[in-house]
């Protein structure tokens, strides 16, 4: 089977990041980039798949500037066997790119490719808007399974265990489908140096979105992007009873 | 025109969260409709009618429509698109899982997660992980949205009494099958509704120790909640994590305890009313978001403050 496992290049996960001083969106000059952490959990659920000989071939994909060209190479030293960028110089977290745009873009590659299944992360740690995957799907006629924390490939099916709210769901999706990934699904592996070393080699084809036939005109305007309000914390109480006091005399919450 | 609802329910009766999103969505207008979509779902959507602030109830009962699975649900929101400007759902793992395939279908740049609204086009939400709100404004015609059901007040769940109109569903895609669920079996209220949390972090050591924090926890009536370390150390199941990935919560009362405060588990918790943080580094991040601190080792103070309470 030929996977088709999508990738972005994020702020990295422990920067802390800063606000614009005009407000027009968050400060990126300078920080530290990654590949967004739910996309290494799909790399490396693909890479899983295909040491166990049920996938043959793994496609990683990336949709944003020049640079993203790390983001692929990374897949590729985890697993991947090529690579595809859809270079585009607009801003990938809010206010360029949109999630419908980018599935639009990754519909167009799957015509392209004709994968048996995607496995992409469930969200962005940028704009956390958690649809790219749910868009794919639907304009593919595709089944979806979000969240994923277990897969199982079968027969022209998968099963996969979602994280819902309240704990777990398992379902059965026919294939082709788009699935997901959440926290628990696997721990990516760090990749090895003669890893990265050949994943230099691998193939990377740069493509442009006019190719592809996508608008990625925005649909959603930013008027502005701010930090959010400030908590008014360090209020300290020295002992048990005087907690207790509080929380019940100034506070009212007990 | 009218705003639509996505109700989240369990065929029986109707989730808390829904309470918000009629809220929500009378700023944006005062004719506000809810649809109940499930198998066996009259009980849930004679509840909806009952809500304060809604206007009509959509009850689309079908057997494909039991589990509520993405596929089977997305067709039945597009086929009631037409006469709405504003389709809301809650930011729940069900609302994020059908939502943006109502707005693929539609063509539309799904807005995920609202915690405010200015206008009818212009809305606030938070981004990388609640660290920056940005203000969006929509060009679409037709807005699909998920809602932070804590960026709003719940409206009564009394005192309406709405038509429930009966709407065919679409039939079943054949595209996936429910197989089973495990739910967490609880008294406690869940996370993203209770009035008081406790949470606990890798401070509490060990699985067994989490024990303590179910206690407090029970002794007030709270839900159970824990930072991504206490989980990743396997103390206790994914499903109680607050956080940046986990849930987001905002409780009258939240107690930290064992917990450092790193900025993923903050966007999870920093919307409570009051926070309480127990820890014995004093230096402890969570210390500069909590209005009651207390420096201490937890095995000392929980004990005392489940006694005393």
């Amino acid at each position: 089977m030929k996977v088709l496992v999508p990738v972005k290049r994020a702020v990295d996960y422990n920067v802390k990041i800063r606000v614009k001083a005009d407000e027009s969106g968050v400060e990126l000059n300078n920080v530290k980039m990654s590949m967004n952490p739910f996309d290494e959990i799909a790399i490396e659920e693909a890479t899983k798949l295909k040491e166990a000989g049920k996938v043959t071939e793994i496609i990683a994909v990336t949709i944003g500037p020049d640079k993203a060209q790390e983001t692929l190479r990374t897949a590729m030293a985890i697993g991947a066997d090529r690579g595809i960028l859809v270079a585009t110089d607009a801003p990938t977290d809010i206010g360029g790119v949109e999630p419908l745009a980018i599935a639009k873009a990754l519909k167009a590659i799957v015509e392209k490719e004709s994968p048996d299944f995607i496995i992409m992360g469930k969200q962005s740690i940028d704009d956390d808007s958690n649809q790219t995957g749910q868009m794919l799907s639907a304009l593919l006629g595709w089944s979806q399974g979000t969240f994923a924390s277990d897969l199982e490939l079968g027969d022209g099916v998968a099963t996969v265990t979602r994280e819902i709210d309240g704990g777990l769901e398992t379902i059965e999706i026919k294939l082709p489908a788009v699935i997901t990934t959440d926290l628990r699904l696997n721990e990516p592996r760090y990749a090895s140096l003669p890893n990265i070393m050949k994943a230099k080699k691998k193939p990377l084809d740069i493509m442009k979105p006019e190719e592809l036939g996508v608008d990625f005109t925005p649909r959603l305007s930013v008027i502005k992007v701010v930090e959010p309000p400030v908590r008014q914390g360090g209020g300290k109480v020295a002992n048990v009873d005087e907690l207790i006091e509080k929380l019940k005399n100034e506070a009212k919450v007990l | 025109m009218s705003i639509l609802i996505i109700a989240e329910h369990d065929h029986k009766s109707i989730k808390p969260v829904t309470l918000n999103i009629v809220t929500a969505a009378r700023k944006l207008d005062t004719d506000v409709h809810v649809l109940v979509a499930g198998t066996d779902c009259t009980s849930a959507a004679e509840e909806a009618a009952k809500i304060h602030g809604v206007t009509k109830i959509l009850k689309c009962d079908a057997p494909e429509l039991s589990h509520r699975l993405a596929e089977n649900m997305a067709p039945v929101i597009v086929g009631l698109a037409d006469g709405y400007t504003h389709i809301l759902a809650p930011s729940t793992t069900f609302g994020k899982n059908v939502m943006p395939r109502v707005a693929a279908l539609l063509d539309t740049q799904q807005i995920s997660d609202i915690s405010a609204i200015h206008d009818a086009d212009t809305f606030e939400r938070p981004i990388y992980a609640g660290n920056a709100i940005a203000t969006v404004k929509s060009s679409d015609a037709k807005k699909i949205i998920t809602v932070r059901g804590t960026a709003f007040d719940p409206t009564k769940a009394d005192g309406g009494n709405s038509p429930i109109e009966d709407i065919t569903a679409s039939g079943d895609a054949g595209l996936s099958t429910f197989v089973k669920q495990e739910l967490s079996k609880s008294d406690r209220p869940e996370l993203t509704a209770a009035k008081i949390v406790v949470s606990g972090g890798r401070g509490v050591g060990s699985g067994e120790d989490f024990d303590l924090i179910e206690k407090l926890a029970d002794k007030l009536g709270a839900a159970v909640g824990a930072s991504r370390a206490a989980v990743d150390a396997g103390y206790v199941p994914n499903d109680y994590q607050v956080g940046q990935t986990g849930k987001v919560v905002a409780p009258e009362l939240y107690i930290a305890i064992g917990i450092s405060g790193a900025i993923q588990h903050l966007a999870g918790m920093k919307g409570s009313k009051y926070i309480v943080a127990i820890n014995k580094d004093e230096e402890a991040p969570i210390f500069n978001v909590a209005d009651y601190g207390l420096v201490g080792d937890l095995f000392d103070i929980v004990p005392e403050l489940i006694e005393k309470l």
